[in-house]
């Protein structure tokens, strides 16, 4: 009798790349469910344009790398990649600028590098700053949420939405307007209490902006489902939130006109949850340690704070991310956990720099 | 109730071990043929003390321990010895090793044997020479010689006994049963380990609390013994020895340290029973218990094995079935390797046969592209990084390996167990280890290499120089001979014939000194031997040495394991050569 010679271990855990893939993809649902409901269609059209310009995109290189088609797109990377684009573009932005930035992240950010596992950059960020610097004008209206909607007008239907999208009409005056965070940008002169009177954005909030909370509750929800199953751990989005939390409190400045606004505000506008529990959460280009990766989160916390207070873009966790990007691997070569039997942490480099 | 800690990482892979615990520790037939590989065991390979065709007794020694760490055979059943020659033995490479070949009486006639009762009255040295001769190897997986980790002479005193019956791997029963049913045994032997190393303070027998009935068996035993049963939690790889000690101890084992270092000794429940086998009964350790498991095979159950029984004795017995599954594996399904064929033997440290069905462990998915997510590092029990691992072991970074500790990696497979893109971690830090080691071996001959070759540029240039300032000296005496030219300048012939004459003395002379060199090397026959009795003590005290570091070398898992046991192979040979030739000389 002969047997089939393979190594240790034998027995795996059911747990596969495709099935972690879909869990993050299932767990956006909330956010946009929250996304549809605040400010129409617009979200769900990103979201099936920007998926099959993926597929589509990511099967062309894997064909031209010689590679398994099926094989590769079975991993689901390309759709969440696409997803993650989507849910970061303004609903109803043109068709192109959705497509644009797709062949970009795939194509560019993703397979140039060598495809999943090899990219440097986050894509879906590569493809929305690409986006932001290129088109400034489109990739800033953003749809006003539900309750700020004026008298008799409603977010547009389905079809009028892909209208739009499609570029065949333009969307009605008022549909569009000021995010939270863009109106903190332009409001200097006001007492952070007297924005919050005067801005319906506010004062038919809860505690934060009207509409955009919700989005960010339901991407915080999504993301506590996806730590729950231990598709990540707490130390990247603890970091980041931790140290948005921080700087917001610490140069809040008592509410003066310079404010750059309340700790809540920061955390439950823009793209605060997403960032920290969908972007930031690349395992790919994030640091690797716990460590590494609870200093990278606050990394991205304090630039995201930086960029929105004092920078020129209202929002900045795409710009946060691809920076820290950048310091991943300098922050993994100074936080190797330490290993049984040691009594010190020990870094990447020592060797080299002991020669 | 003790205190135990909790280690990082770690893995709850399903237990299936309830299919084999069914039923009783059962005895098969005596097979045919059994193979006894001479290695078994960490160290030297024994060496056959008997001839093909020579009637054994069960029990008697029928290979010799090759130096300190070794450990002598003995023959499982009586019978005769039919072969002595290269098997396929279990491992991973499907290799061949030497091993004797005992075809079975039937009779199972023991050769005269006796134990002894009070073994307090014993000295440990004594009691350890009992459990060496027996031939006792550490039964729990790496098969380190027992008699040498119970070795007395260490600086430092034993202050803690762990005895390792936490068995975490999945499907494997064989420890769990043998408590089950030889408590009494087991404690027995622990108190002889006990009574070895001085009585240490602490005994703790260290257990996973999915065996209740084997920590209940236990209860009675230990009462008033001074031996604690300590439970904790199932988690694999709880039954690593490092991890063991942080369990139990709160001590880390400091990397490339033995448990002795820190006054401890780790050692596994079968070979206590082992233990007390060979000192209250007087038997060598020719069986042991192993589990026979896996959906593949009709029956599931623990077997009272004897050494070198074939793997196909126990699939043929227990209804295997081939069309169910593709592979056999030796020990469990997170560290166990897959047999190259059935017929491989089963060895003092198989616990476990496992021929799982396809259903249990399906054949292995292509791996996709690791996406550091982590998990890895999550489940690691040494609090590694396996997937920075992973990347530099393909970039072949060795320096970043190093840094990484690599070495630490104890390949329990965690890592690769919960791996989302079915990549073979522990394979590629086998490799990367592997190459590693290389690369250090071949440094080692360059330097080696690099260092003769200076010395021969060194000697070749004093050479020269010495005859360049031999010339210059010529040269300047020449020149003086001129600026002062002699009297004898008139006497011309006779200068010249002087001249003539002294290189052909001097080429006499030479010859004259070469002869007596001659002359000298043919000495007389006494002086022979006495030189070569000379050799032989020097070589001997050598090889002593060379095994000494060799025990140090496997003890500490050092690299230089190879390179020692071939300095020992080769100090050997040098002593049979004059031994040879001593022979030769006196005859």
């Amino acid at each position: 009798m002969a047997f089939k010679q393979v190594t240790s271990p034998h027995a795996h855990s059911a747990q596969s790349t495709s099935k972690v893939m879909q869990l993050v993809i299932w767990a956006t649902v909330p956010g946009i469910l929250a996304l549809t409901w605040q400010f129409g269609w617009g979200s769900l059209i990103n979201v099936v344009i920007a998926s099959v310009t993926a597929l589509i995109c990511e099967a062309i290189v894997v064909k031209m790398r010689g590679r398994s088609v099926a094989f590769y797109l079975s991993d689901y990377s390309a759709l969440v990649t696409a997803l993650l684009l989507a849910l970061s573009l303004p609903p109803l932005a043109p068709w192109w600028i959705i497509v644009v930035g797709t062949v970009f992240s795939i194509v560019v950010a993703k397979q140039l590098y060598g495809g999943l596992g090899y990219n440097p950059f986050n894509p879906a960020m590569v493809g929305y700053v690409v986006l932001l610097i290129s088109f400034p004008i489109q990739m800033t209206t953003w749809v006003a949420p539900l309750a700020l909607l004026p008298e008799g007008i409603s977010h547009p239907g389905l079809v009028e939405s892909l209208q739009i999208v499609f570029g065949s009409i333009n969307p009605v005056d008022g549909v569009t307007g000021a995010t939270p965070l863009d109106m903190f940008k332009h409001s200097s002169g006001l007492l952070v209490d007297q924005v919050y009177e005067r801005e319906p954005l506010f004062n038919l909030a809860m505690f934060a902006g009207a509409g955009w909370e919700w989005v960010n509750i339901a991407f915080l929800a999504g993301g506590l489902i996806l730590l729950s199953n231990r598709i990540f751990t707490w130390h990247g989005p603890l970091g980041m939130l931790g140290a948005l939390a921080l700087m917001s409190v610490i140069f809040y400045d008592s509410g003066s006109s310079t404010s750059p606004g309340t700790p809540m505000m920061h955390l439950f506008s823009g793209a605060s949850m997403f960032g920290a529990f969908f972007i930031l959460t690349d395992p790919v280009s994030s640091a690797v340690s716990n460590r590494g990766r609870l200093i990278y989160g606050a990394l991205i916390g304090v630039l995201v704070y930086i960029i929105r207070a004092w920078g020129n873009y209202p929002d900045a966790v795409a710009f946060a991310v691809l920076i820290a990007n950048f310091a991943a691997p300098f922050i993994d070569n100074y936080t190797l956990p330490r290993t049984y039997g040691h009594t010190d942490r020990r870094r990447a480099t020592e060797k080299e720099e002991g020669q | 109730m003790n205190k135990t800690w909790v280690t990082p990482g770690g893995v709850h892979p399903p237990e299936n071990k309830l299919q084999s615990v069914t039923q009783s520790i059962g005895q098969l037939p005596i097979p045919e043929t059994l193979v006894i590989p001479l290695s078994q065991h960490i160290g030297a390979a024994a060496i056959p003390c008997v001839e093909i065709g020579q009637a054994v007794l069960k029990g008697q020694v029928i290979a010799k321990p090759a130096g300190v760490v070794s450990i002598p055979m003995h023959a499982p059943t009586s019978g005769t010895v039919s072969a002595i020659e290269h098997r396929p033995i279990a491992h991973s490479s499907g290799m061949l090793a030497p091993c004797i070949e005992i075809t079975s009486d039937n009779a199972d006639t023991w050769i005269e044997h006796q134990g002894i009762s009070d073994y307090e009255h014993i000295s440990p040295a004594k009691l350890v020479e009992m459990v060496g001769n027996a031939g006792i190897s550490g039964m729990g997986g790496a098969g380190f010689p027992s008699a040498v980790k119970l070795n007395p002479g260490r600086q430092r005193p034993i202050d803690t006994l762990i005895v390792n019956a936490t068995e975490c791997e999945p499907y494997i029963t064989a420890d769990d049963s043998a408590i089950r049913e030889r408590a009494g045994e087991i404690v027995e032997g622990i108190k002889i380990l006990s009574a070895i190393l001085g009585h240490p303070s602490h005994i703790m027998i260290g257990i996973e609390d999915n065996k209740p009935e084997a920590i209940e068996a236990l209860a009675p035993h230990v009462e008033g013994t001074g031996i604690s049963v300590v439970v904790f939690p199932t988690k694999y790889p709880s039954g690593g020895e490092k991890q063991l000690i942080y369990i139990l101890t709160g001590k880390e084992l400091p990397s490339g340290k033995l448990p002795a270092d820190i006054g401890m000794v780790c050692i596994n429940i079968g070979t206590t029973y082992a233990i007390k086998r060979a000192i209250i009964d007087g038997e060598p350790l020719v069986s042991r218990v192993t589990t026979v498991t896996g959906d593949a095979v009709g029956i599931q159950r623990n077997y009272d094995t004897l050494i070198g029984t074939p793997v196909s004795h126990l699939l043929t017995h227990n209804k295997y079935d081939q069309q169910a599954g593709g592979r056999v594996v030796m020990g469990g399904p997170m560290m166990g390797f897959t047999l190259p064929s059935a017929e491989v033997p089963i060895v003092k440290t198989t616990n476990c046969i496992l021929a799982p069905s396809y259903a249990e462990i399906p054949d292995d998915e292509p791996a996709q592209p690791c996406i550091r997510c982590g998990m890895c590092a999550e489940a690691c029990p040494a609090s590694l990084l396996p997937q920075q691992l992973f990347w530099y072991a393909q970039a072949q970074d060795h320096e970043r390996l190093e840094a990484h500790n690599l070495f630490d990696c104890i390949e329990c497979g965690a890592c690769s167990y919960v791996c989302p893109s079915n990549i073979p971690l522990v394979q590629y830090y086998r490799a990367a280890k592997g190459e590693i080691r290389h690369a250090q071996d071949e440094k080692v001959k360059a330097d080696h290499a690099r260092e003769r070759f200076e010395f021969h540029k060194e000697r070749i240039e004093q050479a020269e120089r010495e005859k360049e300032e031999k010339r210059a000296a010529r040269r300047e005496a020449a020149l003086k001979a001129k600026a002062n030219p002699p009297t004898a300048d008139k006497t011309d012939g006779a200068s010249g014939s002087k001249a003539e004459a002294k290189p052909s003395s001097s080429a006499a002379d030479i010859i004259a000194a070469a002869q007596a060199r001659a002359a000298a090397k043919q000495a007389s026959p006494e002086d022979q031997q006495a030189k070569l009795e000379r050799t032989i003590a020097a070589t001997e005290q050598r090889l002593i040495v060379a095994e000494e570091k060799l025990a140090e070398a496997i003890a500490s898992d050092s690299d230089k394991q190879a390179v020692f046991s071939a300095a020992v192979e080769n100090t050997r040979q040098k002593l049979q050569q004059s031994k040879t030739k001593l022979a030769e000389l006196t005859a």
